[in-house]
């Protein structure tokens, strides 16, 4: 890894990173990167990533953590690139929807850079993808409509995906709430792109809007910690699934992104 | 007007005081905001055109002289989610029992959607706790004008980037999985309802998932809950306390 290219590469340092991650690390290493930070313009992912595998001392990233990650960048891979090829094709999507686009681009591709710096070495290579889904989807970047149900369908299995993880960085809090901090995030793209395909922001029972019913399978759970709320408070069932968003397991996640990845 | 500015808006601020210190933190914000309630609510209030976080504008703190504990450990940390989804909760049912005369019906519809859900979430709340659960709290909105449109999606706005930052937070505190999962599928709802309100606000912007809750990173801002307490700490008249961990 050619750490100045990837400096160079990099949005120069946030300063409020080290407000983020001061209780990353219980050493005083954080005084250390702030005051080098001041004189040099170090890119914050690679802050994060510092103190992220440095809270974890010499023996590194757990296995299980860093599988958790790769997973998550498989995934930023897929929606980065999506993101990429659609606001640089002309004529997909409306000018007055740009904005929209290329703030989700922006995250995505944020995403891909920080999964990379806290992977290091360890980061998967990005994959070979077929946005067609081998011909499922052929107006993926000549039919707006298709690409924002994709889009939808990119942004609201993302969602389920990093909940479906969040429990396995339970004895990893930097991590986790680093995976939070992304998980509200797509959870945000995805209530923006459902609204503007005309659709409620949040997810009615297991309702697919058009898009394969694996996305949203198991959605329609009503009971929550052993407590039944369908009806509480007069509150309709549909209602009830609507307040909660379900996890995907990671083999559930692979089988609805497999087909995009060539 | 000026003096509640004072109020602690930023994270750092507060995180700088340490956790065993900033129940008292809170306590004395809850003190200056006390002594500061002369504008009335009808007053037309201007709203900033860009996206900002000032709740302390809309605070008049109004103490009943309770003070609610919520525990220790997991248990204060799922009251301290009650106690938000309270907030939450009652600040929708006040808003449609007054709607704003040009409320549209899509933006009913939208308001109705995400009353229904904070119900929900209260009432989940109030069950799985069971005789932990903290007592109903009383809300205090008297700084708010209702019927002006701009500073209800304002504050719905900002009251919803705050869960979010508040989950995102409190998410490390959760040893149970059962209890960070359930969290987790509570907080993505919470990120919808504020990008929603977000883009009501400002339309067809980037505000949707904007500068203000993310940050270059593309991560959403985390808040502790002595950051998230005090800036909700104006809005309910019960005192809050609680010792984490």
């Amino acid at each position: 890894m050619n750490l100045q290219n990837i400096l160079n590469e990099l949005e120069s340092v946030d300063g409020e990173i080290f407000d983020r991650l001061a209780h990353v690390s219980r050493r005083n290493m954080f005084s250390m990167w702030a005051n080098k930070a001041a004189k040099v313009a170090v890119a914050a992912p690679v802050v994060m990533a510092s103190a992220l595998s440095n809270a974890y001392g010499q023996s590194g990233l757990p296995a299980n953590v860093v599988e958790v990650l790769n997973f998550a960048l498989t995934l930023e891979y897929l929606e980065a690139e999506f993101y990429v090829r659609g606001t640089e094709t002309s004529g997909l999507i409306p000018s007055q929807f740009m904005e929209i686009f290329r703030t989700i681009r922006r995250h995505e591709e944020a995403h891909v850079r920080l999964l990379r710096s806290v992977l290091g070495a360890q980061a998967v290579a990005k994959p070979t993808f077929d946005f067609t889904a081998k011909g499922a989807f052929p107006t993926v970047f000549s039919n707006f409509q298709t690409y924002m149900a994709l889009s939808q369908a990119f942004e609201d299995t993302g969602v389920r995906a990093y909940k479906g993880q969040a429990g396995n960085l339970i004895n990893a809090p930097a991590v986790l709430e680093v995976a939070l901090n992304i998980h509200s995030v797509e959870a945000r793209h995805a209530a923006r792109i459902r609204v503007l395909r005309g659709f409620k922001g949040w997810i009615t029972n297991s309702d697919a809007s058009g898009l394969p019913v694996t996305i949203y399978a198991s959605d329609n759970i009503t009971n929550q910690l052993g407590v039944e709320l369908a009806g509480i408070s007069g509150k309709s069932a549909e209602a009830v699934t609507e307040a909660f968003d379900e996890p995907l397991s990671k083999s559930d996640v692979l089988a609805i992104a497999g087909p995009f990845i060539a | 007007m000026e003096e509640l500015n004072t109020l602690p808006e930023s994270p750092t601020r507060v995180e700088g005081v340490g956790r065993r210190s900033f129940l008292r933190y809170v306590g004395g914000a809850a003190v200056v905001g006390g002594i500061l309630s002369s504008c009335t609510p009808t007053d037309e209030v201007a709203v900033s055109s860009t996206p900002e976080y000032n709740l302390s504008k809309y605070a008049r703190k109004m103490s009943n002289g309770i003070t609610v504990d919520l525990g220790t450990g997991e248990v204060a940390i799922l009251n301290y989610a009650y106690a938000l989804e309270q907030l939450e909760a009652a600040y929708y049912e006040m808003l449609l029992a007054n709607p704003y005369s040009e409320m549209t019906a899509m933006e009913r519809t939208m308001f109705t959607d995400i009353r229904d859900h904070e119900v929900i979430h209260r009432e989940f709340f109030k069950k799985a706790l069971g005789s932990a659960a903290i007592p109903g709290l009383t809300p205090n909105f008297s700084g708010i004008n209702f019927k002006q449109r701009s500073v209800v999606i304002d504050v719905a706005r900002q009251f919803e980037d705050t869960g979010v930052s508040a989950y995102n937070g409190a998410g490390k505190y959760l040893k149970t999985g059962a209890y960070l999962l359930t969290a987790g599928k509570i907080v993505s709802v919470e990120a919808r309802h504020a990008a929603l309100l977000s883009d009501l606000q400002f339309p067809l912007s980037g505000s949707f998932a904007g500068d203000l809750p993310v940050d270059t990173m593309g991560l959403e801002r985390s808040r502790e809950p002595g950051a998230v307490l005090a800036i909700v700490a104006p809005f309910i008249q019960e005192t809050i306390t609680f010792t984490l961990a």
